[in-house]
């Protein structure tokens, strides 16, 4: 019998394979994540391909410079996540809670951005339904467009929120000393976290940059 | 006699661990899990089940004089609503794959015990929403939920029943991920893939559908909430929309749902089938893969329910010639377990029943299902009551009826009982007779046109439909059987032995209860599975032999003596 | 037990993160960049996800510790994306061959 690791749950026979079972386990969620955020992607492919001038002149609307932005931002976050899973294998605390905290302040930067276009497009009445005024043809279907824009972008966005939130609590977890020992709920968030970047790194260019 | 009894009573397992309240509702034990989700799915099936009641009561009529249209609308979708998402999508996997699938593999629980715990708390979350739905006063859509209907035009509380399964589709997923980190990292020292029972393959290819195909249908219903509050038009034709986009979504994930709902069911007739005839099953690898190549093909097939939607000739014909193709592993599966019977030593034992029955009453589901594949014929068939009949014989002559041999099966093994084996060959036969008397005549009915969905039909119809309720009225007692005295054997049953059936399996290795830990030591596997005739005597690995039979309520069977 | 590991990552130098990162900001200017050309809705789509994956493909392999993952892993990562195209392959058959596409 391999000696018990504080963090080696009871059911498994040493902690590599727990560790292991943990990142598979991850990556089955993030599979659902990828069918689940795709079947958006499958309705708007369908019909932006079908309406493609209404679709480029709707999503002319967006800042792309802000998009971009917002993009360097996650992408960003996705390296200080990198190197604070690193920070944590390698038992740095100070380090990691540093990282984490960039993080974090980089994802409210996010949601900042992004708070601040849905204000913008507030005010240039694109939302449907609320107060969607289009002038021109393909009122519909530039609808159409702006719908999946605030259904995707807010998906995403709750899934930010909820990794934001995470990793606050992570946070005060680790100032606690709590990853000294297993490294595993780091590892595992930042995998998440990646993949809420790699949404958004097919989001910006398809709705923003696609005109 | 006495003394052994009260001696196995008191012997500790996860039943009589602890007693409180707190130990059963906070309990990380798979085994617990189980039998929770068990009470949580058999309450869904009566409540599926009165539904389906109220619907065959008024069919007994040609007019509409039960039940009003509307009502009638909301019965048949509450029923097909309630039966897919809340019985059959969790049944087997939640149930006996909860229960088994760490005991099989023998491992102490399955990979995230906590997870396990909060998927049976999401599944009764989003049940509440559904029995909301139900309660306020139901929905009318069909548990299709085919757009514009159920975006735009029906005044029923589609979203409470929409939000319900999207909940539930959580718990779905959850258990999916569980039984695949399992399988992938918790066998015991020796059991290769190729070691595992075939319950195993079943529910791993079952928990791919599961994690894959759910989100998808989370999604689809989502949007279909979207529309109704906003009306934004994203399967409005008068905004742009296509109403086929919903199909197209919807049915990527509920064909391959429907394989979720009978793959589980597949993986124990070959237990069954292999235990009561004393052979190893005939090509194992074949049946094994087969599960896994039905769970991809499956994903593969989903335009064959919108022959008629208006979806293109040429997707249609894909479709189709697809379609064909994803019954071949399923064949293979009816051919394999006709083998492994040939020159076995049948037990007619109520697992055994139950499996036999499924043999057949699948076959026929299964080849009717050829025919609707068939684009041309669906054409006429499509909608009618042969769609019905069709989807009944493999949903409940095959998947119900597995469901019932397994927990027959391996009650001893949950419960330390034994039940009335007397009982259990009655109510087995009265599910079979009242099933295909229920069913077979709905295959009469839709080839002479009966359209599906209406409460009233053509006088010509009556007498079928009269032999067709009748039936159901047999199937309903058959199954309150069961319910009955399982129950009254938790008490008054005998006690079980380790394995009463001689069955091989790692589950059979440890006590009937198993201890919360399920084995004492971790065991080691070092042969292949279903060792029943290589030597003629059954040698497992345990400290109990076969010679433990209890014989009980077992009657003069003497099963592997 | 399996003999599939997965090595920790005390003992890497962070380089590697750095210049996936340097990367990945390319190729955003690159997206950027390609937006302004004004190829027209198919090439435009085509260059786009063609850089989006490329960067996906980055952040898996890297961030994500893929490359030095089991096969397990792969197949796992495989998975989901391979099923997504399944829906949208199928998909496009139908609205292709009903005229939708007005590309």
């Amino acid at each position: 019998m391999t000696e018990a690791h504080p963090a080696l749950a009871h059911h498994f026979s040493d902690i590599e394979q727990q560790r292991e079972a943990n990142t598979l386990g991850m990556w089955a969620f993030l599979a659902t994540e990828v069918l689940f955020f795709g079947a958006l992607f499958a309705a708007y492919l369908v019909y932006r391909s079908a309406y493609p001038e209404p679709f480029a002149a709707a999503g002319s609307h967006l800042n792309k410079i802000l998009g971009a932005i917002n993009t360097a931002v996650l992408l960003t976050s996705s390296l200080t996540v990198a190197l604070a899973v690193q920070a944590a294998g390698e038992r740095n605390r100070n380090r990691l809670l540093l990282l984490m905290a960039a993080t974090v302040g980089l994802g409210i930067l996010f949601l900042g951005i992004k708070g601040f276009e849905y204000f913008q497009e507030y005010r240039e009445q694109l939302i449907p339904t609320i107060n969607f005024a289009w002038e021109g043809e393909g009122a519909p279907q530039a609808m159409l467009f702006f719908t999946f824009y605030f259904f995707m972008t807010m998906l995403h966005a709750l899934h930010m929120i909820i990794g934001i939130a995470v990793l606050l609590a992570m946070i005060f977890w680790a100032w606690r000393g709590g990853y000294e020992t297993d490294d595993m709920p780091v590892e595992r968030f930042g995998l998440y976290w990646h993949f809420v970047d790699i949404v958004w790194i097919f989001l910006f260019p398809l709705l923003y940059l696609i005109v | 006699m006495a003394a052994n009894t009260s001696a196995l009573q008191m012997r500790k397992s996860y039943l009589n661990v602890s007693y409180t309240a707190k130990s059963w509702l906070l309990t990380t034990d798979h085994k617990r899990i189980g039998l929770l989700y068990l009470l949580s799915i058999t309450l869904f099936f009566v409540i599926g089940g009165v539904a389906a009641t109220l619907i065959r009561l008024e069919l007994l009529t040609p007019q509409g004089d039960l039940v009003s249209a509307e009502s009638y609308n909301k019965l048949f979708t509450m029923h097909g609503a309630v039966m897919v998402f809340f019985f059959l999508v969790p049944s087997i996997p939640t149930t006996l794959g909860n229960f088994l699938v760490p005991l099989m593999l023998g491992a102490h629980d399955m990979a995230f015990p906590r997870l396990n715990l909060a998927s049976w708390y999401v599944f009764i979350f989003g049940s509440l929403f559904a029995l909301a739905s139900i309660i306020a006063g139901g929905v009318d859509t069909g548990w299709t939920f085919y757009t514009p209907y159920s975006t735009t035009y029906s005044n029923t509380y589609v979203i409470a029943m929409a939000m319900g399964i999207f909940i539930a589709g959580f718990s779905s997923i959850f258990t999916g991920i569980n039984i695949i980190i399992t399988v992938h990292k918790l066998r015991a020292p020796g059991l290769t893939w190729f070691r595992l029972p075939l319950f195993i393959w079943s529910l791993y290819a079952t928990s791919l559908i599961m994690v894959l195909g759910t989100p998808v249908l989370a999604i689809t219903l989502l949007l279909v909430a979207l529309e109704r509050v906003f009306g934004i038009g994203i399967f409005d034709p008068a905004l742009g929309g296509d109403p086929i986009l919903f199909q197209h979504l919807f049915w990527f994930y509920s064909h391959p749902a429907v394989y979720i709902m009978i793959l589980p069911g597949m993986g124990v007739i070959s237990e069954l089938i292999t235990c009561f005839s004393r052979r190893p099953p005939f090509g194992y690898r074949f049946i094994a893969l087969s599960s896994v190549a039905i769970a991809i093909f499956g994903f593969l097939v989903w335009g064959h329910h919108m022959f008629v939607s208006g979806q293109s000739v040429y997707a249609g014909m894909l479709f189709s010639l697809i379609s064909f193709l994803v019954a071949i592993p399923s064949a293979i599966k009816v051919f394999n377990w006709t083998a492994t019977l040939y020159k076995g030593s049948v037990a007619w034992t109520t697992p055994m029943l139950y499996a036999l029955g499924f043999v057949g009453l699948f076959t026929i589901g299964g080849l009717t299902g050829l025919f609707l594949a068939t684009l041309p014929i669906d054409v006429h068939v499509h909608d009618t009551y042969f769609v019905v009949a069709h989807f009944h014989y493999i949903m409940v002559g095959g998947m119900v009826m597995a469901y019932l041999g397994g927990i027959h099966f391996w009650w001893p093994k949950i419960s330390g009982r034994l039940y009335p084996e007397g009982w259990g060959r009655a109510a087995a036969i009265l599910i079979f007779v009242g099933f295909n008397l229920t069913f077979f005549p709905q295959f009469i009915l839709g080839y002479e046109g009966m359209p599906r969905r209406y409460y009233t039909y053509a006088p010509e119809f009556q007498v079928l439909n009269v032999f067709s309720t009748a039936g159901a009225s047999i199937l309903a007692l058959g199954y309150v059987l069961p319910l009955l005295y399982l129950l009254w054997s938790t008490r008054y049953g005998a006690v079980a032995s380790n394995n009463p059936w001689g069955a091989t399996g790692l589950e059979w290795q440890t006590s009937s209860p198993p201890p919360k830990e399920n084995f004492i030591e971790t065991p080691v596997v070092n042969n292949d599975p279903y060792q029943y005739e290589v030597t003629g005597e059954f040698e497992p690995h345990a400290t109990v032999t076969v010679g433990d039979l209890q014989r009980g309520e077992l009657g003069n069977q003497a099963i592997g003596d | 037990m399996t003999t599939d590991t997965q090595p920790s990552q005390s003992h890497r130098s962070p380089r590697i993160y750095y210049i996936v990162y340097a990367a990945l900001l390319g190729l955003l200017v690159l997206t950027v960049l390609a937006s302004f050309l004004n190829l027209g809705t198919t090439w435009g789509v085509l260059i786009a996800l063609t850089i989006a994956i490329a960067k996906a493909i980055l952040v898996i392999l890297y961030f994500m510790h893929v490359r030095e993952s089991s096969r397990t892993t792969w197949l796992f990562v495989a998975a989901g994306f391979i099923w997504l195209a399944v829906l949208i392959g199928l998909m496009i058959v139908d609205y292709l061959s009903r005229g939708w596409f007005t590309v």
